[in-house]
């Protein structure tokens, strides 16, 4: 007879109720990044795919452990967990490293750790946090959402004079999901469309030339002084090169072309769509699909609101990343950094995707648990 | 308290709008797989030819390297136009018949046209492989008039390095040459930049500012057709010289310190004791590292490495002296500050002393008497030396020498095959020989011989920081290289009157009566210095060779003594300091000092010129 309200589950309990679906389909996507690091390396075990492997081979464990983390413990961390990626992101504005004109890393020598990507996981938790108890009639109060505003904006504007345009636009929309299934009134969220509409002119005064060139590039691909449109056609000439089965493991023809700054990280869908063809990005895109659906399965089950607001809003912001990034590939977006999660080459965006990875399956485990 | 019936609102609302976001998720995924669908399954093959031909090429050209100025803006190492033959092999319909024909116009060897055939199979076809890159004029003109038969081979007029003044800043700039497979493997920029041709820095500043002086490679984007022409240009992006780097260095002063070590071994480096910038750097023989750029020849080559007198190392920097009596203001200096000896103190120098059982000889043989400090300083007496390095022990002394710069790099990591020298302590030989010290062995580092081993650059600092009144300062030899360390201008004593003692005796040694170096002293107060000698043994003298006492002339010549002299001047206001070795040069007194008086006229009257520049950043007129 299981009992629904017990709060010490036995292991067996926990075991059976595990996530197996989801935990395969991680660690599917990471062996199939290492390969695809291996493919992008060109063929050989260099820097990237050794560093890759290392990174994930220590953070899948990690979050083997953490996912075993009662849930009642990381609803307890939320704001805590908040607080402190809050001060590293002030630490890396004041002493972080910097990198091609961007102070984004805190050099902990095994790994340079990127706040602002612990950041995405860190909203959405603290948010759910606070949504969690929240009564309905109060969701619409000025202090609310002032409160809730603030939450999102502080590390958004952080992030932005980094500067980081697409981690800052992905945190800021992580938060904002939040507030939408807590059922913030739609009319709010077309205010602050015009609003951010409006706003619009000064934000581009924030950017770098080389972000303005980025945009207008893709407003009109023939503009292209510099060759970021450059980098679109032949991201495209790679993708559609593919076809429908793929040139074969390690036969792609365009990554010699050089042609992608940002290979590993940001255009590694380029390279894994050119091998294995209209199939095999089919494939992935199914696999980041079963993986949102089971987060939203968790969700749709967990008793508390915590771990339902926290599950979807994790579910959206896998789902912002995956999008955002094969769009930009595709030449539907413009090339704002955004990586694809676990096959990006990245030690701090890996990082926070398996973090919440963990919170998702110790939500499923405890679905039962209410936290008051 | 939660409401049950608020709960059921709550999720009620929540599931509703995930509900929206879930259609708009599944919206966006199908849009996404029917963009992909429309560019591998419908346009496929649209993108299969383009990558197929692989219309878009790419060719960098490689970047203009930045250039070394000396102090008042002159170039040193500058960049000259040389006319180069390229060959792109996918371009080239029949290859070997196209380098038959090259090899006939160009008169080539054997031995290029093998290589030549080699390199082929080497590069990826679309490589660029430099079939020459230094046509003369007459060669450049007879291979453009059969250029439009030849496709796949262009003529281009190419930038690389050239040294105006030859062998005169081999050591401190080093010298470039081809980018090869380990430069590319060790160096990122190098790695980034490489197209072949290119020219990267193999030792000297040349390999240590390499970031700076590689510059953004010109990159050139165009459509061919599928036999490889080039149909038009898509795009280029320019690049960009690299960085110029201004030298702290007089090249008028160090052509003449090259002149001065015509024919010989040795070096001379010269600085200024505030500011810690390097005047001159030379050292001898050198070689014309223009021979460098294209590939040296195989003779050439050899003279150059067979050479004994080993024209490749830097001897500033890399080669390690025993200093001999130019120690002796450091022993001196450490017996008043760990208040072992007063000023008064004296010494009686009968030529040899008995000690342990060995007997310690004075270069004098009949002695000098009674000698105090100020006396031992002047003549070089050993045997005061002996004594009081003796009564102050090898630790203490060890520590006043590493102060000073002694047993360090002195450029940190500037220059990759700089050397740290040694200061010996009773420590050190524990762990390097793993035997107790021997009080013999302190007598014998008191006067610059046994273990200690220093470089020339070394020298030149030690001498410095005594001139300046016995404050650290960081030598540099970049103009805007910034030092800001926390311990520069700290005080390098611990009274301030023992570096007076210190200056009064060196000084005595060049302008008293009796003193090592009187012969080369300059009387005009403008350009009187203060030096001190030194003679430091290459081999233990036996004792039938101390009898026959010879002349260095009839000694063989790698058994000579090095001469050394390190100095400072002018007196009345110390500026520069240098030190001079000349390997195998008999003594100091002879060979090294009056190289100085000469050299110090030349300092002292561009002293005006160098003050002038340094406040005018508009060099060229």
């Amino acid at each position: 007879m299981k009992n629904n309200f017990s709060q010490n589950t036995s292991i067996f309990q926990k075991l059976r109720d595990y996530d197996y679906v989801l935990l395969m389909s991680i660690l599917i996507l990471g062996v199939i990044s290492i390969f695809a690091m291996y493919s992008t390396d060109g063929g050989e075990i260099l820097f990237h795919t050794k560093s890759h492997f290392v990174k994930f081979s220590i953070f899948f464990p990690m979050m083997l452990i953490l996912s075993f983390v009662n849930i009642k413990f990381w609803h307890a961390g939320s704001y805590f967990f908040y607080v402190i990626i809050l001060g590293l992101l002030i630490w890396v504005a004041l002493y972080g490293v910097q990198a091609s004109g961007s102070k984004r890393w805190i050099n902990l020598y095994f790994l340079n750790l990127q706040p602002s990507e612990l950041m995405k996981i860190a909203v959405i938790l603290c948010l759910a946090k606070y949504f969690h108890r929240i009564r309905t009639e109060r969701i619409n109060h000025f202090s609310t959402i002032l409160v809730s505003l603030t939450i999102i904006i502080v590390p958004t504007i952080l992030v932005i004079t980094q500067p980081d345009l697409g981690t800052s636009i992905l945190i800021s929309l992580s938060g904002l999901i939040i507030l939408w299934l807590s059922g913030l009134r739609i009319k709010y969220f077309v205010y602050s469309f015009i609003l951010f509409l409006i706003s619009l002119p000064f934000a581009i005064s924030f950017l770098k030339p080389y972000q303005k060139l980025r945009i207008l590039t893709f407003i009109d691909p023939d503009r292209d002084p510099l060759g970021s449109g450059y980098q679109i056609i032949q991201s495209k000439i790679a993708v559609g090169s593919g076809g429908l089965t793929g040139k074969g493991f390690l036969k792609g023809t365009q990554s010699y072309l050089d042609f992608l700054p940002e290979k590993h990280t940001d255009f590694i869908f380029t390279l894994f769509s050119e091998e294995f063809g209209f199939l095999g990005s089919m494939l992935l895109l199914l696999l980041y699909g079963l993986i949102i659906y089971r987060i939203i399965r968790t969700g749709l089950i967990s008793r508390s609101f915590f771990s339902r607001l926290f599950c979807f809003g994790f579910a959206f912001a896998i789902f912002l990343y995956v999008s955002i990034n094969m769009s930009m590939v595709l030449g539907l977006l413009p090339i704002v950094g955004s990586p694809l999660p676990i096959m990006s080459y990245g030690g701090s965006s890996l990082l926070a995707t398996m973090i919440g990875f963990s919170i998702v399956l110790s939500a499923k485990i405890n679905h039962n648990q209410n936290i008051s | 308290m939660f409401n049950i019936s608020d709960n059921v609102t709550k999720v009620n609302l929540i599931n509703r709008r995930l509900f929206i976001v879930t259609a708009a998720k599944i919206l966006v995924f199908l849009g996404l797989s029917t963009r992909l669908y429309s560019l591998q399954v419908k346009d496929k093959n649209k993108y299969l030819t383009l990558s197929d031909k692989n219309r878009i090429r790419e060719s960098k050209l490689p970047p203009i390297r930045g250039e070394f100025l000396d102090y008042f803006g002159k170039t040193i190492a500058g960049n000259n136009e040389v006319y180069q033959l390229h060959l792109i092999p996918e371009q080239v319909e029949n290859f070997r018949y196209v380098s038959l024909r090259l090899k006939n116009i160009l008169n080539m060897s054997e031995r290029q046209f093998q290589r030549l055939l080699k390199k082929k199979n080497e590069v990826k076809p679309w490589d660029t492989i430099v079939v020459s890159d230094n046509l003369t004029w007459e060669q450049f003109s007879r291979v453009n008039s059969y250029l439009y038969e030849l496709t796949g081979v262009k003529s281009v007029l190419s930038i690389t390095r050239i040294y105006p003044h030859k062998e005169d800043f081999t050591h401190v700039l080093g010298y470039v040459s081809q980018a090869n497979e380990k430069d590319v493997l060790e160096n990122e920029d190098i790695k980034k930049k490489f197209v072949p041709g290119l020219r990267v820095g193999k030792t000297g500043l040349e390999k240590a500012f390499e970031k700076e002086l590689l510059g953004e490679n010109d990159i050139q984007r165009f459509e061919v057709n599928a036999y490889g022409k080039k149909i038009n240009q898509i795009e280029l992006q320019k690049g960009s010289k690299g960085k110029n780097i201004r030298l702290t260095i007089d090249t008028e002063i160090q052509k003449y310190c090259g002149e001065l070590l015509k024919d010989r071994a040795g070096s001379i480096c010269v600085m200024d004791i505030y500011t810690g910038e390097i005047i001159a750097m030379q050292s001898a023989p050198s070689f014309d590292p223009n021979l460098f750029l294209f590939g040296i020849n195989q003779d050439d080559w050899q003279l150059i490495r067979n050479n004994p007198l080993k024209p490749l190392v830097n001897k500033t920097i890399s080669g390690k002296y025993s200093p001999g009596s130019t120690i002796k203001p450091i022993v001196a200096l450490s017996a008043l500050e760990n208040k072992i000896v007063s000023p008064q103190f004296t010494v009686k120098c009968e030529g040899k002393t008995e000690m342990y059982g060995q007997t310690y000889h004075c270069w004098k043989k009949k002695g000098h008497g009674f000698v105090s400090l100020k006396n031992a300083m002047k003549q070089s007496c050993d045997t005061y030396f002996y004594e009081i390095a003796r009564r102050l022990g090898v630790d203490r002394l060890s520590e006043t020498a590493k102060k000073f710069g002694l047993g360090e790099r002195v450029f940190e990591n500037l220059f990759f095959n700089e050397k740290k020298g040694l200061v010996p302590n009773t420590q050190w030989k524990k762990k390097a020989l793993g035997s107790g010290w021997l009080l013999g062995e302190t007598m014998i580092t008191g006067i610059g011989q046994g273990y200690i081993q220093t470089t020339p650059i070394q020298l030149c600092l030690m001498t410095a920081q005594i001139a300046n009144g016995g404050y650290k300062i960081y030598p540099k030899i970049t103009v805007d290289t910034e030092t800001n360390f926390l311990d520069k201008y700290e005080p390098l004593f611990t009274e301030k009157k023992n570096i007076k003692i210190i200056q009064d005796s060196i000084f005595s040694s060049t302008n008293e009566v009796m003193g090592t170096s009187y012969s080369s002293r300059i009387n005009d107060p403008k350009y009187r210095f203060a030096g001190k000698t030194g003679t430091a043994q290459v081999k233990r003298i036996t004792a039938e060779e101390r009898e026959l006492d010879l002349k260095t002339s009839e000694i063989p010549y790698e058994q000579r003594d090095h001469a050394l002299y390190v100095a400072y001047g002018p007196t009345e206001n110390p500026r520069y300091a240098l030190s001079i070795i000349i390997e195998h040069g008999g003594s100091g007194g002879t060979t090294a000092a009056p190289m100085a008086k000469k050299l110090f006229k030349l300092i002292i009257d561009r002293h005006k010129l160098r003050e002038e520049a340094k406040d005018n950043k508009f060099l060229d007129i």
